[in-house]
């Protein structure tokens, strides 16, 4: 007997939850947009390589495009829309207006989710391939502009508004002076 | 994509029932791969058995002094880990050579090992291709095969394994732990993956249906002493071209033990035994090193398009291993 190929499924999306029956085609990114309109998180590649669909999955960052919403059952959403606190944006949101981190605005909703997530890795304590001793006796890297040119190198900008992605993500993480 | 079911598993026991024996049903971990070929048809699963919840997320210091992996360790959370970090940097540093941070917190260990090769015909999805359709040909010999394998190679198949973490786990000796129906099993991760020879459709020596559970790695002092270089087009995000693994413990001179494993020249990571063989007892020099990098590359037998990476990889080799020659301790 063939199985069945939908599932309903519960998903908490920036503090509200949803139920919705989905095909098991159906990726998170999909589900976002097409069932629960919110169409901030963009869809670029569809194939995990340009990180403009990157949201917050129980609260670290994931390509959107290649997780499927009925493997997200039960878990926590994070979209672009729901970084703000009322009318107050996210710092990082903040930083990318007043330093103009973006040109055309479609990879930044993905560049802003995952820069929110960078800075929480680097608090943690979290190496990247660019950390000269990943060992934790050498203490945790400093937020320079290559750790973050690093740890941003999953998100694509066809518009090449790299450099100021970087100041912006510095900027928020209150690491200016190392990085700029 | 063509339609399936999907279900979840609680436990290792509930996850083999899940699956049974049905050769259509694949496990779920973090489907960065998975999915990926399901949207392109090079992958056609019936049924999904999402593992991802399985109680296998744990990294454990061994009695012996090293340490055991869960399967669905997340790529993220075994690269941040301090014992990862402090008892094998290598493998942290090759965890983070790979992918994108927003891939890496869905990666999980088992997925990482089982990916599939990057070869433009493998993924194309349509078109002849020994791995995809077993006795089609194999049009990467002819064609585009830039970044296709120099070693231990076959004329059916000459696609590399993609994956980074393997070359530091090759390295390092570690050991596969599987469970299946019929009860657990474990295997070398030297001989996870088979040979090419004729049968480039089968990827893996594990038995049918079995799940990784983990991977072990035994005690390696020399570890702490590792590094992971990575080679690719750009200076981020993107697969390897060629990567080495590499730990080196040197006392008055004399090279007391090496490791050397080998990333984007094989069907599998690459464990440089004739290169270790080459240096162990004998000076850690340039030239020393030099000999050892040939002394592997011997066996290299290049395609047109890829004889770039017998020098690369000869490079690559000596500086990693002089450089850490040149910080051992005096
Ligand atoms: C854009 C992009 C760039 C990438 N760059 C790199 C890179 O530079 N270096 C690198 O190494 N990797 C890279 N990857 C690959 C990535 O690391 C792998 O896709 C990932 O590690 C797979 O893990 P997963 O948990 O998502 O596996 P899945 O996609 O869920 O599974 C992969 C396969 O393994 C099987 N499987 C998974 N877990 C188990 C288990 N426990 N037991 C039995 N079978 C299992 C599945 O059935 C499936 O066949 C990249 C991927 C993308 C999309
Ligand atoms: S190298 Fe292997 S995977 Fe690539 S086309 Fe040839 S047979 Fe297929
Ligand atoms: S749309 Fe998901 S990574 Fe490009
Ligand atoms: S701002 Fe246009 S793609 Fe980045």
């Amino acid at each position: 007997m063939a199985p069945p190929v939908h599932s309903e499924i519960t998903l908490t999306v920036n503090g509200e939850e949803h139920t919705l029956l989905v095909d098991h085609r159906t990726t998170l990114l999909d589900a976002l947009r097409e069932r629960l309109d919110l169409t901030g998180t963009k869809k670029g590649c569809d194939q995990g390589q340009c990180g403009a669909c990157t949201v917050l999955l129980d609260g670290r960052r994931a390509v959107s495009c290649l997780q499927l919403a009925v493997a997200a059952e039960g878990r926590t959403v994070t979209t672009v829309e729901g970084l703000a606190d009322g009318d107050r944006l996210h710092p990082v949101q903040q930083a990318f207006l007043d330093l103009d981190g973006f040109q055309c605005g479609y990879c930044t909703p993905g560049q802003i989710c995952s820069a929110v997530a960078v800075i929480e890795e680097h608090a943690a304590g979290w190496p990247s391939a660019v950390t000269a001793d990943v060992r934790p006796e050498a203490g945790p890297p400093e937020l320079t502009a290559e750790e973050i040119r690093e740890r941003m190198s999953g998100n694509l900008c066809r518009c090449g508004a790299h450099v100021q992605i970087v100041r912006s993500v510095a900027r928020a993480a209150g690491a200016e002076e190392a990085a700029v | 994509m063509r339609e399936f079911g999907y279900e979840r598993a609680a436990d290792v026991e509930g996850a083999l029932a899940l699956l049974g024996t049905d050769p259509e049903a694949r496990y779920l971990a973090g489907g960065t791969n998975l999915v990926d070929l399901m949207k392109t048809g090079v992958a056609r699963p019936v049924r999904l058995v999402d593992i991802r919840e399985l109680p296998l997320d744990r990294i454990e210091v061994t009695e012996a002094g090293g340490l055991r992996i869960g399967a669905t360790v997340t790529n993220s959370d075994l690269a941040a880990h301090p014992e990862v970090r402090s008892r094998y940097p290598a493998l942290a540093q090759a965890v983070l050579a790979g992918a994108s941070g927003q891939l890496r917190t869905m990666a999980t260990v088992g997925g990482n090992l089982l990916q599939r090769t990057r070869c433009a015909y493998f993924t194309d999805g349509a078109g002849p291709c020994n791995k995809r359709l077993p006795g089609s040909g194999c049009p990467a010999i002819e064609g585009e095969h830039r970044n296709h394998a120099v070693l231990g190679a076959s004329g059916h198949c000459v696609a590399t394994h993609p994956s980074d973490m393997a070359v530091a786990l090759a390295a390092f000796d570690a050991v596969v732990s599987y469970a299946t129906a019929d009860g657990p099993g474990e295997l070398p991760l030297a001989e996870l993956y088979p040979p090419v020879g004729d049968t480039p459709q089968v990827e893996t020596a594990l038995p049918p249906g079995a799940l990784i559970t983990g991977v072990t790695l035994p005690p390696a002092p020399v570890a702490a002493r590792s590094r992971y270089r990575k080679v690719r087009e750009r200076a981020s995000y993107a697969f390897a071209i060629g990567s080495a693994a590499a730990a080196l413990d040197v006392q008055g001179g004399v090279v007391r033990e090496v490791r050397l494993a080998l990333g984007a020249v094989a069907s599998r990571p690459w464990r440089a035994r004739a290169a270790e063989r080459a240096l162990t007892g004998g000076p850690a020099t340039e030239e020393a090193c030099t000999a050892a990098a040939d002394a592997e590359l011997a066996a290299a037998r290049p395609l047109p398009g890829n004889a770039y990476k017998v020098p690369l990889m000869r490079n690559l080799v000596v500086a990693l291993l002089t450089e850490l020659a040149e910080e051992a301790p005096r």
